[in-house]
């Protein structure tokens, strides 16, 4: 971890006055304050609908504030539109990259900035410009390549050099960690302290605790649209954070007693899968999940997760190799046959694959098996039996809402995949495939769900997690397997393994195994 | 561009061609069957070539634009009127009154252009809605007020149609004559030079159409104004964060996007001939969008599809020609009905992908919400 | 939870969504009717006799209203197919070629089939074989179409649209050729007439409207019925809405889709097949034009609802119907009802400009079809 010297200068280069804003149903920002000083990282730390990604949007000039002002350098400003705010030397890179994958790093870098000679676009002049910054900065970028074809770490620097092409001085990063392993994460904290030495100041946006004790000079926490306090980190802690963010109490760490698996639940032998594009993204994998124990598998995403997810879910073709569930073979079988035979499926985009938004919760509730006796009758759909099975489910996993005919739509994000997880697991289970499950909730959700998953592991159901998050992975596997490039690079148990061991391996780093 | 696509163009026009050389060689020699094939084909293919720029330009800026067909009709209509308005009514002289339809073709593209970019973006009218409602705007707008104009007895022209200033001439580029001297004095040497001629002999909207071709290439690929549409059709949102005004740029896509579909539908009315019926463009505005598509989005590749299609009718048109001459085995050739269907089915083949997958620009049919 | 706040809610919660669902195809006939009179005043006619003239002459008397009704046939057919497409996420614009080919083909069985089988059929057998194979012939058309989609991702719109031609083509073959009315005074492209025991009786003694139209109110119900109360309604509508999410729902998608497009071209066939069962008793060439593109605009004027679809069916066969007393009073020409027509559908597409014009909030899901050209 590096460290954070930096003694706290008194120029106030970026300052938010009274900012509010208004969407329909939601107070983004309530009468928000919050000021950069130059050379600082300042992290601005909150949960999930915090509000946070809609400030910076607004200093951005992506969206105009309702009310307040925002002051460059002392100066009051009217920001309407990216235009004026990269003018005023501001710069963001996006939790979700703007990049145009069909693009070359240069078409990218100079898109809206273009440089033109006689009527043409000068690419060389542009070339060069990226290759000068590139150099200076530490930033290894090829600008001819195509934007589409890099690892999502290039393509984080590409987002980076795009601010300082444009002679950025202030530097907004939301969620940059995201998508990064821990030694690119390390490696980004390197390039931050790089960046403020030459006088630039970053506002770092986050919801993990570790990195903000670690990296920040100043933290400000904002929850429900609100700035909470804005804390030294040599004056507080991980607790006093997650207070702070929730508005009570959090168990950081999840309570659970040791596991004791049973027989092997899922069993994947050399599994071959190729994604949209027809290109191998799982090449060979096995493993296997055994009855009450949660087997998780962590890795940077983009490593063929979603298409191993997708496979052993029926979605996706499997060109090689085999699945058993419970002893049955399911490979390449449909995904009713997948769910008759016993998986519960919850998915890594909800609204995507898990839910139509505009049925109600009840038909969303059913959506798996609305084809079948309570719920139809010989073609004809049961209402009542519908409603019913809903009203159960609603009360039995807490989910908030008015009625059982609201449409799915109207839910908040953790409402809607406790919809998903009622549904999936209100069936007879064998096993749990859960993706990306608390991706986008609230903390109150993920505590939730984090709960269900250790039940349900108590229950004898084997559970096969999927997450990005390594302290998710950390907090509820008692196996970790680790993918990259579509292998399983090494599976241990969780206590025998470090964080660091695991990021050397999400990395592509071979790391002998302790047995 | 593969070339497996431009291999299959390739292809099939010279099957087409070599067909009709084949029945027609008793008649006339292959090199005048082939020029004149092909100065058909270019002349036929010039209404798909500027549809499909149309559709390429909105497409590239994220706008699907079914209503092209439409627009044709149009422009076809209101150009043929306002030539003779100024003819008739205005008593200009027949080249200028010409000269002033086609104008008028192209404004009535543009702003049935705007009416469709009003309605997908601004409105956010689902696009392939909003491309129909055009449509049979079009068909509406045009029968209606054709019967008012020329047949309602109270009618401006008392229920006759009046005579049109005419049609756009024919430019002859003696691109091959120069070389004519060097025939000396062989008389089949010099038919060849004239024959080949006979395919750069094209009208003016035809020109246009192939130089337009190979300027909006350059503008696509070579220029901001290229590289910032591209942008808003692959990633709108991207551009958005960069500063690229998405709105304007897509309503600008499009109405030059209309404006081409507005000189194709001046060739209709103004350079083939010259006059209006209902429905005149008989489905050609949906064949540009195949060929749109077929040419993976790309003026060039476009236009090459177009010739496919162009090559098909020259056939039916020179099969005409040499029907006392087709063998049995390829009488079938003669029925309209079966060529006629040619296009269309060569469209659904298209669609299916076997002759290669297409990409269509990321964000393309997708309203924008900031 | 309280349940009985809950079914009160239910109904008042039914009743909210008609309004709304009502409010704004309402609005927007109401837009084009005034801008259609603005462009009636400026070709020169008195917009209140055209008016008039439109109502007396759907309307007015019961020879007016049999008319009405005779229109209105077709277009419910029609309307309900593309109306269909829509809940299951198909754009169907080939109604046309559909209505055309189920058209031909139930005339085809209505005056050869007797002389194939040597024996004349009674009504009873005959009317519904007539019928049933238009429909059918109507759902190969289309399902063709559906396969290509679902297999190849070939977009619907261009083949549905292809196909149309295609089908004008075919039509214009067979009814210039084999299929001719050899009678010796006939020089038009059509079938002979059918015969009496292939076509669809009168309801009442004097008036034109056959039971044909019993039919599509019938049909409509069934459509209704199927889209909200059965397991493959469901199915339907889930794909229209998410094919993904349907999939994960272990719905098989291509099944679906082909099966739409197959359910939609066949009640565009009935469209064609009863027009000739039990109004024309033959098929001329032209006689189906323009159908399939109304249809289009009924379907998204009804909002998709087969009740909506019936009801704007009927708006629209009163205004073609009323054009000719229209026509006969103010000398404005019939094709005034196609311009007519045209705005109200771009008012209805365009629901957004009617709603920022008299201020309403929108409240329900967009219609999304485009989602690009797939493939």
């Amino acid at each position: 971890m590096t460290e954070n010297n930096n003694i706290l200068s008194d120029e106030i280069v970026l300052e938010a006055r009274g900012i509010t804003k208004q969407f329909p149903g939601v107070l983004a920002n309530d009468n928000i304050n919050f000021d950069l000083r130059k050379g600082e990282i300042h992290a601005l730390l909150g949960e999930n609908g915090a509000g946070k990604s809609t400030l910076m949007n607004l200093i951005y000039g992506l969206h105009n504030p309702d009310k307040g002002e925002i002051l460059v350098n002392g100066k009051p400003t009217a920001i309407n539109s990216p235009i004026d705010s990269i003018k005023l030397g501001i710069g963001m890179v996006h939790q979700h990259f703007m990049l145009i994958p069909v693009f070359t790093v240069a078409e990218n870098i100079m898109l809206g900035d273009e440089t033109v000679k006689n009527g043409m676009l000068d690419q060389k002049a542009v070339a060069a410009k990226i290759t000068q910054i590139s150099s200076q900065y530490g930033l290894e970028v090829d600008p001819t390549a195509l934007v589409g074809q890099l690892p999502v770490g290039t393509q984080q620097r590409v987002e980076i050099v795009k601010t300082l092409y444009r002679d950025a001085k202030i530097v907004i990063l939301d969620e940059p960690t995201a998508v990064l392993t821990p030694q690119e994460a390390d490696d980004l904290f390197r390039i931050m302290r790089d960046l403020t030495a030459r006088g630039v100041s970053i506002i770092f946006i986050t919801h993990k605790l570790k990195e903000v004790l670690a990296i920040a000079d100043r933290i400000t926490v904002m929850r429900a649209g609100r700035t909470v306090g804005t804390v030294l980190p040599k004056d507080t802690t991980s607790e006093k954070l997650a207070t702070m963010m929730v508005g009570r109490e959090v168990n950081l760490v999840i309570i659970k007693k040791q596991a004791v698996p049973k027989e092997p639940m899922l069993t994947v032998t050399d599994l071959h899968v190729n994604d949209v594009r027809d290109y191998p993204a799982v090449r060979g994998v096995s493993f296997e999940v055994r009855a009450g124990e949660v087997l998780g598998i962590a890795g940077v995403q983009g490593n063929g997760q979603t298409e191993l997810a997708e496979a052993l879910s029926g979605l996706r073709p499997t060109k090689k190799g085999h699945v058993l569930l419970a002893g049955k073979d399911i490979t390449n079988k449909t995904p009713r046959v997948i769910t008759q035979a016993g998986l519960a499926n919850i998915p890594e985009d909800r609204q995507q694959h898990g839910l139509i938004l505009s049925y109600s919760i009840g038909d969303n509730m059913a959506l798996c098996d609305y084809y079948h006796q309570p719920f139809s009758k010989r073609g004809v759909m049961q209402p009542k039996a519908l409603d019913e099975n809903a009203q159960k489910l609603i009360k039995a996993f807490d989910v908030r809402t008015p009625s059982a005919f609201v449409s799915a739509g109207k839910l908040s994000g953790g409402n809607q995949q406790k919809v998903i997880v009622a549904r999936e697991l209100s069936r007879s289970v064998k096993l749990i495939l859960a993706s990306q499950p608390t991706r986008g909730l609230d903390v109150g959700s993920i505590e939730y769900i984090h709960g269900e998953i250790i039940k349900m592991r108590d229950r004898d159901v084997a559970v096969l997690l999927i997450s990005a998050e390594l302290d998710e992975i950390l907090a509820l596997s008692d196996r970790i397997a680790v993918m990259y490039r579509g292998q399983i690079v090494a599976i241990v148990d969780t206590k025998k393994t470090t964080r660091e061991q695991l990021g050397l391996w999400m990395a592509g780093a071979h790391v002998q195994t302790p047995q | 561009m593969d070339w497996k696509r431009f291999g299959f163009i390739a292809l099939i026009i010279t099957l087409l061609i070599g067909t009709v050389v084949y029945v027609g060689q008793t008649r006339q020699t292959p090199i005048l069957i082939i020029t004149s094939m092909l100065a058909t084909t270019i002349a036929v293919a010039t209404p798909l070539t500027l549809g499909a720029l149309s559709g390429v330009y909105c497409e590239r800026a994220g706008v699907v634009n079914i209503g092209i067909e439409g627009m044709m009709l149009t422009s076809a209509f209101f150009g043929w009127l306002g030539g003779i308005y100024m003819f008739q009514i205005f008593h200009m002289a027949a080249g200028v009154s010409i000269m002033f339809g086609v104008f008028f073709a192209i404004i009535t593209g543009g702003l049935m252009a705007l009416l469709l970019a009003a309605l997908s973006i601004t409105f956010k009218v689902d696009q392939i809605i909003g491309g129909t409602v055009i449509n049979i705007l079009a068909v509406g707008l045009t029968g209606f007020l054709n019967r008012q104009l020329f047949f309602g007895k109270g009618s401006v022209f008392g229920g006759n149609v009046p005579s049109s200033p005419g049609v756009l001439p024919t430019i002859h580029v003696p691109i091959t004559e120069i070389f004519a001297s060097l025939c000396g004095s062989s008389a089949t040497c010099l038919e060849n030079v004239q024959a080949i001629n006979r395919v750069f002999d094209q009208k003016p909207i035809a020109i246009s159409a192939i130089l337009l071709v190979f300027i909006s290439h350059y503008i696509l690929f070579n220029t901001r104004w290229g590289l910032r549409t591209r942008a808003v059709g692959e990633h709108p949102r991207a551009a958005d964060t960069v500063g690229i005004n998405v709105i304007k740029m897509r309503y600008a896509n499009v109405i030059i996007g209309g404006m081409f579909a507005g000189l194709a539908g001046a060739y209709f009315t103004i350079e083939s001939v010259p006059s209006f019926e209902p429905l005149l463009t008989n489905g050609r505005g949906f064949i540009s969008l195949a060929a749109m598509i077929f040419g993976n989005w790309t003026p060039i590749g476009a236009w090459a599809a177009a010739l496919v299609f162009g090559a098909s009718q020259a056939l039916l048109i020179n099969m005409q020609i040499f029907r006392d001459v087709i063998p049995p085995q390829l009488a079938f050739l003669q029925e309209s009905y079966i060529v006629g269907l040619t296009p269309y089915i060569l469209t659904m083949i298209i669609l299916t992908g076997i002759i290669g997958k297409t990409t269509p620009p990321a964000a393309d049919g997708v309203a924008y919400e900031k | 939870m309280q349940l009985e706040k809950q079914s009160i809610s239910r109904s008042k919660q039914i009743l909210q969504s008609i309004l709304d669902a009502a409010l704004v195809p309402f609005l927007a006939i109401f837009t084009a009717v005034v801008i259609g009179g603005i462009i009636i005043k400026m070709v020169g006619g008195n917009p209140f006799e055209a008016y008039m003239g439109l109502i007396e002459g759907s309307l007015g008397s019961k020879k007016a209203l049999s008319e009405t009704a005779i229109w209105a046939t077709p277009y419910i057919f029609a309307g309900l197919a593309v109306a269909l497409g829509f809940k299951g996420g198909l754009f169907n614009i080939g109604a046309e070629g559909q209505l055309a080919v189920g058209a031909v083909f139930s005339a085809l069985i209505g005056y050869a089939l007797p002389g194939w089988l040597g024996f004349d059929l009674p009504a009873i057998i005959h009317v519904p074989l007539t019928i049933l194979f238009g429909m059918l012939m109507g759902g190969v058309w289309a399902g063709i179409v559906g396969a290509l989609k679902a297999y190849t991702g070939g977009h619907e719109v261009i083949n549905t649209i292809m196909m149309n031609y295609i089908a004008l083509n075919t039509t214009s073959f067979l009814l210039n050729g084999v299929m001719k009315d050899p009678s010796p005074t006939n020089v038009i492209a059509r079938t002979p007439l059918i015969a009496t025991s292939a076509r669809i009786a009168p309801i009442f003694d004097g008036l034109r409207v056959h039971w044909g139209f019993v039919l599509a109110l019938l049909i409509a119900f069934l459509v209704w019925w199927i889209l909200n109360k059965t397991t493959l309604g469901f199915e339907i509508r889930t794909v229209g809405l998410n094919p993904d999410a349907a999939k994960y729902a272990g719905i098989n998608v291509k099944r679906i889709i082909i099966l739409t497009m197959a359910l939609s071209g066949m009640l565009a066939g009935l469209a064609g097949s009863v027009e000739v069962s039990g109004l024309n008793y033959r098929h001329e060439l032209g006689f189906s034009i323009g159908y399939g593109y109304d249809a289009i605009a009924i379907a998204l004027l009804g909002k998709s609802h087969p009740l909506g679809v019936v009801l704007a069916a009927f708006l629209f066969a009163a205004m073609r119907n009323g054009a000719t007393r229209m026509q006969f009073l103010t000398q404005l020409p019939v094709d005034l009802i196609s311009m007519l027509q045209a705005l109200i559908l771009l008012f209805v597409a365009a629901d957004a400009i009617v709603r920022y014009i008299y201020r309403i909030k929108s409240r329900g899901e967009r219609v999304v079809l485009t989602r690009g050209w797939g493939g």
